[in-house]
C-alpha cells in the first residue's frame, strides 16, 4: 500500500493541483482569479503527459551506446504544444480581463452581472 | 486529388498571416473572399470524390501513419469541410457592409484574419486523422472566435467572450485529459491505429476514464445541453458575421468529432452497454424542449435564436443517442440543414440589426410593412426551422422520429413533437410581432444625426435569400446531404457490427 501511495506520488500531487485549479476557478468571483485556475488547470494536464513518459530506468531519449532503455519523449514534445497553447489562452484571457476592466470598472464577477442586468432592464 | 485535400489547411494558414499585415479594409476583404472561394471550390470537387465510399489519405511530410499526422477524408468529413466552405463564402459576400459597420477601421483585417483562423480551425478538425492534431485545430478555431466574439460593438460582448474562453478551455482540457488517457493506454494517437488495436486495450479501466473526458469536453464545445451556458450570450453579443459563422458552423464541427470519436475511435460494441445512449438521449431530449422554452421566453431575436439553436443541438444529440442507422443519418443530415437555416436566420436578424440597431422585438412591431424582404425571408427560414415538409428541417426530423420509432421510443419522438411545437410558437412569436402588430412607426436608433443610414442591402439580402433558397432546395432534392450521411453511416456501423 505505502508502496503504492508513494509509487504514485507525482500523480496524487497532479490531482491535487488539478482540484485546486477547478476549485479556484469555479468558487472565485474574480475574473483574474479565475484565469489564474484555469492556467493552473492546463498545468497539472502538462504535468499529467510528462509523467506518463517516464519510462522506470530510462534514459533522456538520445542514442548512446551504454543505454537501452529510453524514456518516451513524445508526450513532452506534444506538451510543448499544449503550453503554446495555454500561453495564447492565458493572453487572450489577460487581455480581455483589461477589456473588461475598462468596460466595466471592475473585475468582480457578481458587480459585472448586476451593471448588465441594468443595462438590460433600460 | 490528395493534394488538394491538404490545401484545405493550407490555404488559410497563409491567407491569415498575409490578412494581418495588410492595413486595408478593402484588400482583406477581397483576400477572405477570395481565401474562402478557394476552399468552397476545393472542398466540393473532394466531397464529390468521395460520396461513392472512396477514402482519401493524405500523410503529412510523408511520415507513415500511425507515427506521421495524416489527414483522412471520406463522405462525414468531407461533407463538414462542405458545409464550413460554404457557409464562410457566403458569410464573407453577406457581410462586407455588417463588419465595415461594427467593426472599427483599425481592426478590420485582424478582424478578418481572426475570422480565417476560425476556417483554419474547423477544416483542421473536419479533416484530421490524428487526435493531438484535432485538438490542436480545436484551440486554433476556439481562440479565434474568442477573440472575434469579443469584437462585438456592446460592452456585454467582453463578459461573453470571457465565459466562453473559460468554458472552451476547460472542455478543450478535458479533450486533452482524455487524450492522454488514450494515448497511456495504447501508445499511439492515430485515431485508424487506435480502432484497429482497440481490442488489445479495452480491458484497461483507463479506457472508460479517456471516453468520459473526451465525451465531456466535446459536449462542452458541442453545447449539448447541460453544458449549452455559454453559447446564448456569446452567439447574441458577437457582430453579425461572427454569429452566422458560428451558429451554422462550430458546435456542428464539434457534433462531428463526437461521432467521430463514438463511431470510429471508440467502438460502438464498447460503449453501447453502458449508460451512454440513454445518456445522451435524454440530454438531447431536455435540451430541445429547455431550449425551444428558453426561446419561447426570448425578447431579443438574436438571443431567441442562440436559444434555438441549443434546441436544434438537442436533435443532433438525440440522433446519436438513438443508435441506430435513421438517428444517425438524422444527427448528420441535421447538421447540414440546420446549418443551412440558421444562417438565414441569423443574417435576416443581421440586416434588421444593421439598420434599425435593434433586434428587440419589442421596437419592431409592424415592421413586416417597412421590410418587407427582410421580414420575408425570417418567415421562409422559419418554416424550415420548425421542420415543415418541403423544407430542409423536414427532412431531418423526419428521419430522427423515424429512428426514434425503430426503436420504439415514444418518449424521445414524442420530446421531438413538443420540441417542434415550441419551434411554432416561437417563429409564429416573430412573424406575429412583424405582421400582425399594430405597426408603430418605426425608431432607427443610436445613429448620429448627418450619418448616413444602410438604407438598401441589395447584397446582404441576396446572400440571405440564397440561404433561404437553398432550405428549399434541399429539403426537395436532397441528394447531396443524405448521400454523403448515409455512406458515411454504412462505413461507421459496418465498422461497428464487424467488431
Amino acid at each position: 500500500m505505502t508502496t503504492y501511495l508513494l509509487g504514485h506520488l507525482n500523480y496524487w500531487l497532479i490531482i491535487g493541483v488539478m482540484m485546486i485549479g477547478m476549485f479556484t476557478m469555479m468558487s472565485s468571483p474574480n475574473l483574474m482569479k479565475k484565469l489564474a485556475g484555469l492556467s493552473m488547470f492546463q498545468t497539472a494536464v502538462i504535468l499529467f503527459y510528462v509523467s506518463i513518459g517516464k519510462v522506470e530506468d530510462g534514459t533522456a531519449p538520445i542514442i548512446t551506446e551504454t543505454a537501452t532503455r529510453y524514456a518516451n519523449p513524445l508526450p513532452q514534445v506534444l506538451m510543448l504544444t499544449a503550453i503554446v497553447v495555454g500561453v495564447a489562452t492565458m493572453a487572450l484571457g489577460f487581455a480581455l480581463i483589461i477589456r473588461i476592466r475598462r468596460a466595466y470598472n471592475s473585475m468582480e464577477e457578481d458587480d459585472i452581472h448586476l451593471q448588465i442586468q441594468r443595462e438590460e432592464l433600460d | 486529388m490528395e493534394l488538394l485535400t491538404v490545401l484545405l489547411v493550407v490555404i488559410p494558414l497563409i491567407c491569415a498571416p498575409i490578412t494581418a499585415m495588410i492595413a486595408d479594409r478593402r484588400v482583406a476583404w477581397a483576400l477572405t473572399l477570395m481565401m474562402c472561394l478557394a476552399l468552397a471550390v476545393i472542398s466540393a470537387m473532394v466531397l464529390n470524390d468521395v460520396t461513392t465510399g472512396k477514402v482519401i489519405h493524405y500523410e503529412l511530410g510523408g511520415w507513415k501513419p500511425p507515427w506521421g499526422i495524416e489527414y483522412v477524408i471520406d463522405s462525414l468529413n468531407a461533407l463538414i469541410a462542405v458545409i464550413v466552405a460554404f457557409i464562410a463564402l457566403i458569410t464573407v459576400i453577406y457581410g462586407r457592409k455588417s463588419a465595415e459597420q461594427e467593426i472599427h477601421d483599425s481592426q478590420i483585417h485582424l478582424f478578418y484574419a481572426a475570422f480565417q483562423l476560425v476556417i483554419l480551425g474547423l477544416m483542421g478538425m473536419a479533416l484530421t486523422g490524428d487526435i493531438f492534431n484535432l485538438f490542436v485545430f480545436l484551440e486554433i478555431s476556439s481562440l479565434a472566435s474568442y477573440a472575434l466574439i469579443a469584437m462585438g460593438h456592446k460592452r456585454q460582448a467582453l463578459v461573453a467572450s470571457f465565459n466562453y474562453l473559460i468554458a472552451g478551455t476547460l472542455g478543450a482540457t478535458f479533450f486533452l485529459l482524455g487524450i492522454g488517457f488514450l494515448y497511456a493506454a495504447s501508445g499511439t494517437l492515430n485515431m485508424a491505429d487506435l480502432a484497429a488495436r482497440f481490442d488489445d486495450f479495452a480491458s484497461m479501466k483507463l479506457v472508460i476514464t479517456a471516453l468520459l473526458f473526451i465525451l465531456i469536453g466535446l459536449a462542452l464545445k458541442a453545447a449539448a445541453f447541460p453544458l449549452h451556458s455559454w453559447l446564448p450570450e456569446a452567439y447574441t453579443q458577437a457582430p453579425t458575421m461572427v454569429t452566422v459563422l458560428l451558429a451554422s458552423t462550430s458546435t456542428k464541427v464539434a457534433v462531428y468529432v463526437l461521432i467521430r470519436m463514438l463511431y470510429q475511435v471508440f467502438p460502438q460494441a464498447y460503449w453501447e452497454e453502458m449508460l451512454l445512449p440513454g445518456f445522451l438521449m435524454l440530454s438531447g431530449c431536455l435540451g430541445m424542449l429547455y431550449g425551444s422554452y428558453k426561446a419561447l421566453c426570448q425578447v431579443s431575436i438574436k438571443r431567441l435564436l442562440a436559444y434555438s439553436s441549443v434546441a436544434q443541438l438537442g436533435y443532433m444529440i438525440v440522433g446519436i443517442g438513438l443508435n441506430n442507422e435513421a438517428g444517425l443519418t438524422a444527427a448528420i443530415v441535421h447538421m447540414f440543414n440546420h446549418a443551412v437555416t440558421k444562417a438565414a436566420l441569423f443574417m435576416a436578424a443581421g440586416m434588421v440589426l444593421m439598420r434599425l440597431h435593434t433586434t428587440s422585438l419589442d421596437k419592431l412591431r409592424g415592421a413586416g410593412k417597412t421590410m418587407p424582404w427582410t421580414t420575408g425571408a425570417f418567415a421562409l427560414a422559419g418554416l424550415s426551422l420548425i421542420g415543415v415538409p418541403g423544407t430542409a428541417g423536414f427532412i431531418s426530423k423526419w428521419y430522427l422520429v423515424q429512428g426514434a420509432l425503430a426503436q420504439g421510443n415514444y418518449l424521445v419522438a414524442g420530446s421531438i413533437l413538443g420540441a417542434s411545437i415550441l419551434a411554432i410558437m416561437y417563429v409564429w412569436k416573430i412573424i406575429e410581432t412583424l405582421y400582425f402588430d399594430g405597426s408603430d412607426k418605426l425608431h432607427v436608433h443610436k445613429v448620429g444625426s448627418g450619418k448616413q443610414i444602410v438604407a438598401d442591402l441589395p447584397v446582404a439580402t441576396a446572400c440571405c435569400y440564397l440561404m433561404v433558397f437553398a432550405c428549399f432546395y434541399f429539403g426537395l432534392y436532397t441528394s447531396i446531404p443524405l448521400e454523403a450521411a448515409q455512406t458515411a453511416v454504412q462505413a461507421m456501423m459496418g465498422n461497428g457490427g464487424a467488431q
